[in-house]
Formats: C-alpha cells, sequence, structure tokens
C-alpha cells in the first residue's frame, strides 16, 4: 500500500502545506497542538474539504481537486477513529460495532464480527448504550466499528486522549493485536513519543502547517524524543 | 360536571380530527424545513425562515385571509384544486386543518430545527466514513437522536392547531358540525346569552386536552432521554 497526500488548505489565519507519501504499516504522525495533524486525517477521511487535495490510495484517486475529484467519505473506505469516540448514543454496543459493516456489506472481504470482539474484549459490553462504558472501552469499541466497516486504511487520531491516564495502557495492546493480525495501514496522530516509537514504521513530523521531519523510526530517534 | 352532550362530544371529535390531521400532514414538510434551516447551506435560507415564521407574527386574521385569497373557492390554487380534483378547502373542515396547519407550521418547526441542531455533527461525520451516505445518516443518526425535538413540536404544533382561532374564523367561517372547532365554539357561545356555563366547560375541556399533551410529550421526551444520555 502507498498514500500520497497534497494538501493546501488556508482556513482563517491558519495554514497547512503538506506533501507526504506513506508505505504500508504505522505511521506516526506527530507535532504540536495546531501543527495541522488531525486537518490531514480529515482531509484524507474526506471528512473536511481543503482548497486544494490531491489523495491517492495506491492507484485509487479519492481526492484531485485540480481535476474535480473529491469522493465523499462514504466511498473512501478509510476507518477512522476520533480523539473523542463519536459513538452513536442511541445504539447499542453491538449496533454501533454492526453501522459500517452493513453499508459495506456488499464489498467483498471484511473481518468477521466475533472476531474483532474477541480480539477487543468487547464481548460482555454488546447489550450496553454508550453512556455506561468507560473511556477506554468507548475508544475500543470505536475502533471495532471503524476495523468492521473494511477500511484499507486506519486513522487514528490520538485515540488516548479521550481515555484516563491510567487506563490508557488497555488501549494499546488492543491495537498491536489488530496490527499482528490483520496488516491494515495505520496513521497514529500523537503527541507522546512513547506510544508510537516502538510500534510505528515511519514517523512524520509537522510544525506549523509544515512538513517538518519525515523519515524511518530510527532517524526520528536521533533527533527525539522531542517533546510536542 | 354533567355528561357530555351529543354536541360538545361533536366539537371535540371535529377539533381532535382538525389538529391531528393539521399536525400529520405538516410533520414531513416541517422536518424538511427543519433540516434546510439547521444544516443547508443555500442562498434565499434566511428567506425561508422569514416565511416559515411569518404565520407567527403577521395578525392570524391576516393569514386567513391570505389562505382565502390562494385557496378559497376563486382563489388561484382552490379554484384549481375544485375544478380538477373536486376537492375544497373553504368552508370545509379540511380548510380548518389548513388554517391549523400553517398557523402551528412555524412552531413545529421551530422546535425540530432545535432538536436536529442539537445532534452532534462530528457523530454525522463518524457515520459517513463508516459508509452511510448522507440520507442514510440523516435516516439512522440525525433522525432518531432529534426524536425528542420532533415530538416536542409535533405536541406544541398540536396543542396550537387545537387552539386556532383567528386565521381558521376567517378563512372557513364558524360552521357548527363542519369548521367550529373547540375554540370557536367557546367564542361562539360566549356571544350567545346565556351561554357563560357552555363556555365553560368547553374551556376546561380543552385546558384538560392540552394538559394531557403537554404530559405524553414530556413522559416521551423522559424515556428518550434515560436511553441516550
Amino acid at each position: 500500500m502507498s498514500l500520497f497526500v497534497e494538501i493546501r488548505h488556508a482556513p482563517g489565519r491558519f495554514r497547512l502545506d503538506v506533501k507526504l507519501e506513506l508505505g504500508a504499516g504505522l505511521t506516526a504522525l506527530v507535532g504540536p497542538s495546531g501543527s495541522g495533524k488531525t486537518t490531514v486525517l480529515d482531509v484524507v477521511a474526506g471528512v473536511v474539504r481543503p482548497e486544494h487535495a490531491v489523495v491517492r490510495l495506491d492507484r485509487d484517486v479519492l481526492a484531485d481537486t485540480t481535476s474535480g475529484v473529491w469522493r465523499p467519505p462514504h466511498h473512501r473506505q478509510i476507518g477512522y477513529v476520533f480523539q473523542e469516540p463519536r459513538l452513536f448514543p442511541h445504539l447499542t454496543v453491538r449496533q454501533n460495532l454492526l453501522f459500517g459493516r452493513w453499508f459495506r456489506r456488499k464489498l467483498p472481504g471484511g473481518l468477521p464480527p466475533d472476531e474483532v470482539i474477541a480480539l477487543l474484549n468487547l464481548g460482555g459490553l454488546l447489550a450496553r448504550y454508550p453512556k455506561r462504558l468507560s473511556g477506554g472501552e468507548k475508544q475500543r469499541v470505536a475502533l471495532g466499528r471503524a476495523l468492521l466497516a473494511h477500511p484499507k486504511l486506519l486513522l487514528l487520531d490520538e485515540p488516548l486522549a479521550s481515555v484516563d491516564v491510567g487506563h490508557r495502557e488497555e488501549i494499546l495492546p488492543y491495537l498491536d493485536r489488530v496490527r499482528a493480525d490483520h496488516a491494515i495501514p495505520a496513521i497514529y496522530v500523537t503527541h507522546a513519543w512513547a506510544e508510537v516509537s516502538e510500534r510505528a514504521d515511519e514517523v512524520v513530523e509537522l510544525q506549523n502547517g509544515a512538513v517538518a521531519f519525515s523519515g524511518s523510526v530510527a532517524e526520528a530517534g536521533r533527533s527525539a524524543p522531542r517533546a510536542w | 360536571m354533567t355528561e357530555w352532550t351529543p354536541a360538545e362530544i361533536g366539537i371535540l371529535w371535529l377539533s381532535l380530527k382538525v389538529a391531528c390531521v393539521a399536525v400529520i400532514a405538516s410533520a414531513i414538510p416541517a422536518v424538511g424545513v427543519a433540516w434546510l434551516l439547521a444544516r443547508g447551506r443555500f442562498w434565499g435560507r434566511s428567506w425561508l425562515n422569514v416565511l416559515v415564521h411569518l404565520p407567527l407574527v403577521v395578525p392570524p386574521v391576516v393569514t386567513g385571509y391570505a389562505l382565502l385569497r390562494v385557496f378559497g373557492r376563486r382563489g388561484v390554487v382552490g379554484a384549481w384544486l375544485e375544478q380538477a380534483l373536486g376537492f375544497q378547502f373553504s368552508f370545509r373542515w379540511t380548510g380548518a386543518a389548513l388554517a391549523a396547519a400553517v398557523m402551528a407550521f412555524p412552531l413545529i418547526v421551530r422546535a425540530i430545527r432545535l432538536g436536529i441542531e442539537s445532534v452532534d455533527r462530528h457523530v454525522e461525520d463518524a457515520a459517513q466514513t463508516l459508509g452511510a451516505r448522507p440520507a442514510w445518516v440523516f435516516a439512522t443518526v440525525t433522525l432518531p437522536l432529534a426524536l425528542p425535538g420532533i415530538v416536542a413540536g409535533l405536541v406544541i404544533g398540536f396543542a396550537k392547531a387545537l387552539g386556532e382561532f383567528g386565521a381558521t374564523i376567517t378563512f372557513v367561517s364558524n360552521i357548527p358540525g363542519e369548521t367550529q372547532t373547540l375554540a370557536l365554539a367557546i367564542y361562539t357561545q360566549l356571544e350567545r346569552p346565556g351561554g357563560e356555563a357552555a363556555a365553560l366547560r368547553l374551556a376546561w375541556l380543552s385546558v384538560a386536552i392540552s394538559v394531557v399533551a403537554l404530559l405524553f410529550s414530556e413522559l416521551l421526551s423522559r424515556s428518550f432521554r434515560r436511553q441516550t444520555t
């Protein structure tokens, strides 16, 4: 898999001007708050439409604003785990998990729900409504929901930000298990170098809306650890 | 209190029929307009907003007169309806329902719009990334989450339709058994020497219906809240 992203976007005072080429595996997207990390994910997922964007997933052109191509999010097959879980409050955990799977039921492949439920240890939560879940449980459901919607690429936007510090370690092992069992490429946005230093294959650092560093973890390690 | 007379039951039945038809017929257009006002980005949105709210601010008599000009037997739409379909609004209970619907519409739209605006757009975005096209996002996420607002809108609309007076009497007059709803019947009794006791009975009846409607809506919205928040 390869992902090519080119974005020029200036909403208000902030300017984002990036060009990225990412391979398979886990890419850590790091940088200080307000450097444009979430906007990059939003454009890749298609929920934010910038002035200029080219997004290519392998040979699939998801967006090319110069030729007027803009595929809407529901036709992109990109799993997005947001900073806040954004679960559907009126649906049970089971219904949340199966939501995307139902809309993509005609597509080939896809993970079996039982496997994802076991993998993320959600078996005991299926009948609950999101309001009765802890922060960590919510993010596990959000991850499972994204995985079951046939993603070709996973976007993880600080998935631990809304989880209590003490419970963060409960999520990362699940993420590792998902990545070990299913080779789904992922972009992981974070402030915390420790979350990704041993997991990421590549690192991209944004500063003020521009790419400040792009390379392997080993190379990044020489200049890191930095505080974002 | 003595038993209800057949005339009173007739008035009650007609009023419920007019108000129910008015609210049911308004429901889908109201959801559509509320969605356009809450989420739409198009030229003329402010004008649509003004148009919808007009019956709330102009004198009801003016609204009734406008309905008469448009939907009356010699009105643009009214004449066509009668010729083409043999359907008539003026001086019929259907006209009373139309007047009630037009008068209740702004209140229904307002409540539903608030309900839709309270739905987190981020959750709608999430639904779209999971493969739901916008129409499905609306049906499976926006609509169920806006349901308390929709129910509130329909109940307040029902109460408004039940009590509509000015536009109704202007448009379809005050015909016992056809267009004489509760409010009109109370007015008629008050005009009649010695009719005050009858007016009071009907007044109590209309208060009772409104209270039941409001309690019903409170009960429903509480059961929604228990589930989702």
